[in-house]
């Protein structure tokens, strides 16, 4: 299956008991605790995304099984509120974005040849305050306090006269805790693939995949602040009496709508992007050739991050604001599918000129085509307002947003999944049990969700609990339902492939599929410093082209091995010019201590007790200042004139 | 170590025996990242105000409140804008190694940050006596905005109080090491431009 072997190291023994001496970490429960890995931060993202998806796919199970026929009395209407909510908020929120930022953090510095992200202690801070943020939502459920005003929490009716007790107040302060860890990977994100890039690597030579992550954190970075915010206002209003949504006090309700969609749409794309770059980076090693169009699908990310910004009011068509402004953003919503179909027509052109390899990451992709151009054709049926207004709030936008972000970000998740699985567990999965899983899954998707169109067309409205007999829904209800135990199914199946994977599979080569990227040219998995010798990068599918292959084994100089010392390498931005060698962190508990003040913090300002919100205010900024306190270093190093 | 700057400082034999080519340092870019995070929750802020004011029409403020006085904002402005001229000069004092510039920079913007402080809590008390952040959406807004704002200002003096307090002890900073002073300044710099668009909008845009 190898195209080819992985070069032998460059290093000498002695090099390699260096480099293990300083960057190995022997287990222990201290070190699980404190570890700075990427790899393992990053395998940790993922299964911890996965739990909350498991979670939020178990209400989905029970709302489905609420709805199979009219006039069920399983839930109560309370308890479908805080599901559905619970369900959405959890996926987007706690799995969608935590799952692409854990391959992110997996990939990112293997892709890019580096051994490690630019911060690594920041960055298992922000993994530490993603589990403890999602904790803290899901924590609320069985008290019965979870939100449950649907996952856009539109005012007046989260406002505390409308929704009393904590539900709303664990969503806004949840999602702000939560908010700090993405916000903190997404600045590493864009410094690391700025700064760690391998010598040679310009930026015409960055995997797409990377560029993906990239334009999603600078999404991040302008979108996030809005939804911020949004909850600080919330909070604000329900906790301390302001009116900022209050029209009786000179405040407005569509104040709400607007920052949540100005965050809410580009999030769209937030969660899609690097699915796409998953995409990217899978096609070349199943078609045997580089992704068509390089510069175009740079392009594409790189518009599609703007444009989405001028979108959000597509969101809001129902709302009564000015005609005018519905053609502009109703204009715009219709010109961002130009670069989501330039991409797309790039992977089928990939498709068409390669060699196909059909395994299973090769049939998600094309289950992903399939089903991600369905949802794209209904997304441009609700740019045209007047289509939009007549389907507004009911099951057609469910299966539309279902088509595009399972269809968008969890069959290219899958894909990655079996793809990247050898590389991050070290075995191969089986693939008979793989193929199952894939037919079970695209079926269950679409006999669940593709009714759901149909229903949502004879007028069933989205987020009620139960409905009667009469308007004719319940066959079609019935079918869904059928349709997500057998989604349900295929995913039983995708975890017990990685289970079996991880007990029985065969040990994997370094390059089981022969990949055109870097992570390719490492262990399986990679040793904890990854490469032995820092690559030299002379093209954009470096571990296809001799020079850069060689440029990792013997022969190498002592200035890309840096095995004295916990290094690597900064090079410049755009020419990925070498500039220096710098140290890296070493383990530390002060992240974790970091993100546990910050729990006590959110947790306190639930509960009001003020004081210790404060009290832990005072441990964050001395854990911050005891963190980054220089070191003392000799006056000559320093250079000090007196 | 050059305590001149000029051409002369980048092209002397000292200089390129000792200088490497260095880019800008992560520290940096981490920085700048964070500051244009910031400053998009800021622009949020200030866009929201003018959004309820727009869509409130009638009077602004709205009720019984009066036109905010402008003396104490002003002389606010007085005393923090120019609070990053030391900074500026703390911070080109210690790229050539001057030890004594950066601590007397950093103490006079801590002295001229918590002035601003000071005349923010008699401009506070002065407000509460009036409207309260529970009168109606301005008055939100008002104390919001503000307290907000000075929330940064008293980060960003915890920040300059931590680079005084680690340049006291010796054998922090240098020509050669002084990343954490200009990752601080920088957030200094923005705290205070911040304001500016504070003082147009809370405090000039309701007398346009």
């Amino acid at each position: 299956m190898s195209t080819t072997a992985a070069p032998a190291p460059g290093a000498s023994r002695q090099d390699l008991t260096l480099l293990e001496e300083h960057w190995g970490e022997r287990p222990s429960l201290r070190s699980w605790f404190s570890t700075v890995d990427h790899k393992r931060i990053g395998r940790r993202y993922l299964v911890t995304a996965g739990l909350f998806f498991f979670l939020a796919g178990v209400s989905a199970l029970t709302m489905r099984t609420q709805l199979a026929r009219p006039e069920s009395r399983l839930l109560s209407p309370q308890e479908y509120n805080q599901l559905f909510t619970m369900h959405g908020t959890a996926m987007i929120f706690l799995f969608a974005t935590p799952m692409l930022f854990g391959f992110g953090n997996f990939l990112v510095p293997l892709m890019i040849g580096s051994r490690d992200m630019a911060f690594p202690k920041l960055n298992a801070f922000g993994y530490w305050v993603f589990l403890l943020a999602g904790l803290f939502m899901w924590v609320s459920l069985p008290f019965g306090a979870a939100p449950n005003a649907g996952w856009f929490a539109y005012v007046p009716l989260t406002e505390r006269v409308n929704t009393p007790g904590l539900h709303l107040d664990v969503y806004s302060l949840g999602l702000l805790f939560l908010g700090i860890a993405t916000t903190a990977a997404s600045i590493n994100f864009i410094v690391t693939a700025l700064k760690l890039r391998a010598p040679g690597m310009s930026l015409n030579r960055v995997p797409l995949f990377v560029w993906a992550i990239v334009a999603t954190a600078f999404m991040v970075i302008f979108a996030l602040p809005a939804l911020n915010l949004d909850n600080a206002m919330l909070f604000l209003d329900r906790r301390f009496g302001t009116h900022f949504f209050d029209p009786g006090a000179a405040g407005n309700v569509l104040l709400w709508q607007h920052l949540f969609w100005i965050f809410g749409h580009p999030d769209v794309y937030i969660i899609v992007m690097p699915a796409l770059g998953i995409v990217s980076a899978v096609l070349p090693a199943f078609t045997r050739r580089g992704v068509v169009g390089y510069p175009l699908i740079v392009l594409a990310i790189v518009t599609i991050a703007i444009i989405s910004f001028g979108v959000w009011v597509h969101h809001m068509f129902a709302t009564g604001l000015p005609r005018l402004s519905y053609s502009f953003f109703s204009a715009a919503s219709s010109i961002i599918t130009i670069p989501s179909g330039i991409q797309i027509f790039a992977w089928l052109a990939t498709m068409a000129l390669g060699r196909l390899v059909l395994k299973v990451p090769l049939l998600y992709l094309i289950g992903f085509i399939v089903t991600f151009v369905l949802g794209g054709f209904t997304g441009a049926m609700f740019a045209l307002t007047a289509f939009d207004q007549q389907v507004t709030d009911s099951y057609f936008v469910v299966a539309h947003f279902h088509y595009v972000l399972i269809g968008g970000a969890v069959f290219p998740m899958l894909a990655g999944i079996y793809y990247w699985l050898p590389k991050i567990t070290g075995r191969m999965y089986h693939e008979g049990l793989g193929r199952w899983a894939f037919w079970l899954v695209f079926a269950g998707m679409h006999v669940t969700f593709f009714p759901m169109h149909l229903y949502g067309l004879f007028g069933m409205p989205r987020r009620v609990y139960t409905y009667r007999s009469e308007p004719g829904w319940d066959a079609w209800n019935l079918v869904s339902t059928i349709g997500s135990y057998l989604l349900a199914i295929g995913l039983l199946l995708v975890l017990i492939g990685v289970v079996h994977a991880i007990r029985r599979g065969r040990p994997a080569p370094p390059d089981p599929w022969g990949g055109d990227s870097l992570e390719w040219s490492t262990e399986s998995p990679p040793k904890p410093y990854n490469f032995p010798v820092l690559p030299e990068v002379h093209s954009l599918h470096p571990t296809w082209d001799e020079p850069s292959r060689e440029s990792m084994g013997a022969g190498a100089t002592e200035d890309r091995i840096l095995a004295e010392g916990r290094r690597t390498l900064f090079t410049s931005e755009l020419d990925g010019r070498r500039e220096r060698v710098v140290e890296m962190p070493e383990a530390s508990l002060q992240p974790l201590v970091l993100a546990l003040a910050l729990l006590v913090f959110f947790t306190t300002m639930l509960f009001a007790w003020y004081p210790v919100a404060i009290a832990a205010v005072v441990v964050v900024a001395a854990t911050i200042g005891v963190w980054l306190w220089p070191p003392r270093r000799p006056e000559r190093e320093l250079g000090v004139s007196t | 170590m050059s305590t001149r700057g000029g051409i002369a400082a980048a092209t002397g034999t000292e200089a390129l025996t000792t200088e490497l080519p260095v880019g800008r340092s992560t520290g940096w870019w981490g920085m700048v990242m964070f500051v244009a995070t910031e400053a998009t929750l800021f622009a949020c802020l200030l866009g929201s105000y003018f959004y309820l004011r727009f869509q409130h029409g009638g009077s602004w403020p709205p009720g019984d409140i009066s036109k905010p006085k402008l003396l104490v904002p002003l002389v606010m402005t007085g005393v923090l804008l120019p609070s990053s001229l030391p900074v500026v000069w703390a911070e080109h004092g210690i790229r050539k190694g001057q030890r004594w510039r950066l601590r007397a920079g950093l103490a006079a913007t801590l002295v001229m940050g918590a002035t601003f402080l000071i005349l923010q809590a008699s401009e506070y008390a002065d407000k509460l006596r009036e409207f309260t952040i529970t009168t109606n959406a301005y008055g939100s807004l008002f104390f919001v905005i503000t307290g907000f704002h000075g929330l940064h200002v008293l980060v960003g003096l915890t920040m300059i109080s931590w680079l005084l307090a680690a340049s006291l002890r010796g054998g922090s900073f240098g020509a050669h090491r002084h990343d954490r002073v200009r990752n601080a300044a920088i957030y200094w710099h923005f705290v205070d431009v911040v304001w500016a668009a504070i003082l147009f909008t809370i405090y000039l845009s309701p007398r346009l």
